[in-house]
């Protein structure tokens, strides 16, 4: 049979087909990236920062995942970042001010995000406006909104001991010396990211929602013209969004000890995109996993907490993701410049 | 030939300004492939669009099956078993086979999808076709035949009746060709009805047992293809009466130098081995059909798409064009098809469009002479007759035919002297159109030299001293205009 496939040995070897080439130079880059902090860094090589890297991978894998599928549609989603801080506000301001029950504040975390996710979907699937744009104007109305709702304070949702602590413990369990050893830390929350990630695998390769996503993304006019319902599954892809950046709300509250503060949030989507980005998702759609997207976010949450162990700080971190992400996307528009004919 | 399947009668169809269809008939029968043949604009796609209920007729009917019908969009036409199969091919690239052909019906296993089934119910069709694709291989990494074929056993997997082939040839190799009138025969001979739009005259001959033809909307008549001859269909097709009158003799002195020359001009799939010569004060016109190559051989010549090889000579002076900048150096002016995205800027005064291409000669110091550039504007708007209130006046007030003199008012201000109208009247009304002629003539007269792309045959046969006729991507013919005539050129640009 006839195929424009063109490669060399090794990327015509099965088994590298199979796994995907991308996915294959991603976890390479893990690799690297750890080794080349091990090296740099004795401090780095303790299991406190395996840790850390995962804390922060726990909300930046809910967010990218979210992210995937709008990117996936065709899309994009820039409101994940100021929408986590958002929805996570909101939720622990009925916590700690109204003293409603932790379970309560987490479900209105989660419902806040599949509000703004369908405000998302509407502006981008009916009345047609630019995801770009839309999005960004949502990371705006969400950021507002986050200072409004607490008054502009801080929040913090019941810390470990207090009332309510036990959401901590879905992400970490730390030993107290009854069952497991004191000062024992399980990161259980990879778990659930793992959950997650085989759940929304098969949701986008095995069902409708997921299936016709991609169509839109491929191309949106044959999917209607194949009688898809493109205007209900385009928005799906933001719900699906807004429902994981409320996820990664929750993640985010349960991980890090200090308080939620509004105005916060904006550039954290960046670690999400770019991680769906090095994972082998397309900005120009159609093509994308969440597997890839999971490596990617490990490259993005392993520069976030080795960089600081080489000196490097904050500012220098954010030059540095920039041009990760120049680097991810100029690979992916090389990619589609050699597909296209 | 069996039984009638699908009757279309006295369908008429206009859009403002338009008639786009003229009581026009159609009718096919189960076991015949039958042509729709017609020039560009001829009004097949609109019949077919009618037909499928992209459009909605203004009058006639549509008898299918022996009842009456009338769709509101091709998944109703679809269901009903009339299925278009596209030019621009309607396929989603990171999609497998199976699943396109599937989508929107898919089999499922309680709520997830059933691939397994899909791969064995498409490796079914295509074992029924005797075509060898493998369902799981994605539909990007396909050739645009095999993507055509998968389109085929997706139009048949819907139990399709009637197949509406819309110029399936086009964009494929002679192998594939044989392929797929392998597949279209089989078709044929399973009482299928398939309607075949194209413009390749001799597979026509090959594949179709009747041939109706249109021109400029209208039914002209219906043919048994094995009892015409070429001839008989292309006097079908340009047999109009022209009111205005042609050009008898080129106006070109004898004697006239060569101002352009073009030499074995070979530029991506659409332009293979051109070469012309473009004479001081002539009309050169480029006549063919769509997909013909010649607004990629004009944007090759100025520097617009990349060349592969070919030599340019301006004024006897080989020259390297490699961009647009390149081009205008050398006195090369383009206006584009599409205006209002290459032509103008419709949201900037007349004065800012007159001079946008030679706004340097417009600088003194840091700023721009605005006296000047309003002296000069205002030269061209008395010499052109562009019709707006003053210089500035935004272009998008303007209507089609002075945006149009806007454009040419931009290229005689930077003193191009040889000039590429792409399609000048598109758009553009009948009043406006004779004054574009009018100006084009006077232009070449005063010794500017014109290659002017159309597609619309009077206005070739009015306006060229020379024809040429181009046939994917090829120069088939050049003609003098004192022996031009309609069937001479439509012949050329059938070729194949």
């Amino acid at each position: 049979m006839q195929t424009k496939k063109s490669g060399n040995a090794f990327t015509n070897n099965p088994v590298v087909r199979a796994i995907g080439l991308q996915r294959i130079v991603v976890v390479l880059a893990v690799i690297l990236e750890a080794v080349l902090f091990s090296i740099l860094s004795p401090k780095f090589r303790q299991y406190a920062t395996v840790v850390s890297i995962l804390d922060y991978s726990y909300y930046i894998s809910f967010m990218a995942i979210g992210v995937t599928f709008c990117l996936i549609s065709g899309g994009n989603d820039l409101s994940v970042g100021t929408g986590m801080i958002c929805y996570a506000l909101a939720g622990g301001f009925l916590v700690q001010q109204m003293g409603w029950p932790v379970w309560a504040g987490m479900l209105v975390t989660i419902l806040m995000g599949l509000c703004f996710g369908t405000l998302n979907g509407v502006m981008v699937a009916i009345m047609n406006l630019p995801p770009f744009i839309a999005t960004l104007c949502t990371m705006l109305i969400t950021r507002g909104f986050g200072s409004i709702i607490t008054g502009g304070m801080a929040v913090s949702w019941p810390s470990r001991k207090g009332v309510g602590g036990w959401f901590r413990s879905l992400f970490k369990i730390i030993g107290t010396g009854e069952s497991i050893p004191k000062g024992t830390i399980i990161p259980v929350g990879f778990a659930i990211v793992l959950a997650c990630i085989i759940i929304m695998t098969i949701v986008l390769n095995k069902t409708r929602v997921g299936r016709y996503i991609i169509a839109i993304g491929s191309n949106k006019e044959a999917a209607r013209l194949s009688g898809v319902n493109v205007v209900k599954y385009q928005m799906m892809a933001y719900i699906i969004s807004g429902f994981f950046a409320g996820l990664a709300g929750i993640a985010y509250s349960a991980t890090f000890s200090s308080s939620v503060a509004p105005g916060t949030g904006a550039g954290l989507e960046l670690d999400a995109i770019g991680g769906a980005i090095i994972g082998g998702t397309s900005m120009t759609g159609g093509q994308g996993s969440i597997i890839g997207t999971l490596l990617g976010v490990f490259v993005m949450s392993l520069l976030k907490t080795g960089l600081p162990y080489v000196g490097l700080q904050a500012n220098w971190q954010q030059i540095i993701t920039g041009i990760v992400l120049i680097v991810a996307i100029y690979i992916d528009v090389l990619k589609n410049r050699k597909t296209a004919h | 030939m069996g039984e009638v399947i699908l009757t279309m009668k006295g369908i008429d169809k206009s859009f403002p300004g338009v008639h786009a269809l003229d009581h026009v008939d159609l009718e096919v029968r189960r076991g015949e492939v039958h042509a729709l043949m017609g020039e560009n604009g001829a009004g097949k796609s609109t019949l077919m669009k009618v037909l499928t209920g992209i459009y909605t007729k203004d009058s006639g009917t549509i008898t299918y099956e022996g009842k009456e019908v009338e769709f509101h969009n091709p998944k109703e036409a679809q269901e009903a078993g009339i299925v278009i199969v596209h030019q621009e091919l309607n396929m989603m690239n990171h999609l497998t086979v199976a699943q396109n052909i599937f989508i929107g019906r898919e089999f499922m296993k309680g709520i997830l999808i059933d691939d397994a089934k899909m791969n064995e119910e498409a490796r079914k069709l295509f074992r029924q076709l005797g075509i060898d694709i493998d369902p799981a291989e994605k539909m990007g990494n396909l050739t645009v035949g095999k993507q055509q074929m998968c389109e085929i056993a997706k139009a048949i997997s819907h139990e399709a009746k009637v197949i509406i082939f819309d110029e399936p040839s086009a964009a494929l190799t002679e192998a594939e060709i044989e392929e797929l009138f392998k597949i279209i025969r089989d078709l044929r001979d399973k009482q299928l009805g398939i309607v075949y739009i194209s413009h390749r005259m001799d597979e026509i001959k090959v594949i179709t047992d009747r041939v109706t033809v249109m021109r400029d909307g209208g039914y002209v008549g219906t043919l048994i293809t094995a009892d015409c001859t070429k001839s008989d269909i292309i006097n079908m097709m340009v047999g109009r009466v022209i009111y205005e009158e042609p050009k008898t003799h080129s106006m070109v002195a004898p004697d006239a130098p060569v101002v352009l020359k073009v030499e074995h001009l070979n530029a991506g799939k659409m332009v293979k081995d051109v070469s012309f010569e473009l004479h001081k004060g002539e009309i050169l016109g480029f006549s063919g059909l769509m997909g013909a190559g010649r607004t990629e051989t004009a944007r090759a010549v100025f520097g617009a798409d990349r060349k592969e090889s070919g030599d340019i000579y301006v004024n006897g002076k080989k020259v390297e064009i490699n961009s647009p900048e390149d081009a205008v150096k050398c006195g090369i002016g383009y206006l584009s098809e599409d205006r209002k995205r290459y032509g103008i800027v419709v949201g900037k005064s007349v004065a800012e469009n007159s001079t946008m291409a030679s706004l340097l000669d417009f600088v003194s110091g840091l700023f721009i002479d605005k006296k000047k550039e309003v002296e000069v504007t205002q030269k061209y708007i008395d010499r052109l007759k562009t019709k707006t209130p003053g210089v500035d006046q935004l272009v998008v007030n303007l209507s089609g035919g002075n945006q149009q003199k806007v454009v040419i008012a931009k290229w005689l201000v930077k003193n191009c002297d040889i000039l590429i109208f792409d399609e000048p009247t598109r758009g553009i009304d009948v009043g406006a159109k004779s004054e574009i002629y009018h100006l084009m003539n006077e232009l070449a007269a005063e010794g500017k030299s014109i290659i002017m792309i159309s597609s619309e045959m009077p206005e070739i046969l009015r306006m060229s001293d020379r024809i040429v006729v181009m046939c994917e991507g090829r120069k088939t013919a050049e003609i003098d205009i004192a022996e031009a005539t309609q069937e001479k050129i439509m012949h050329a640009a059938t070729l194949r």
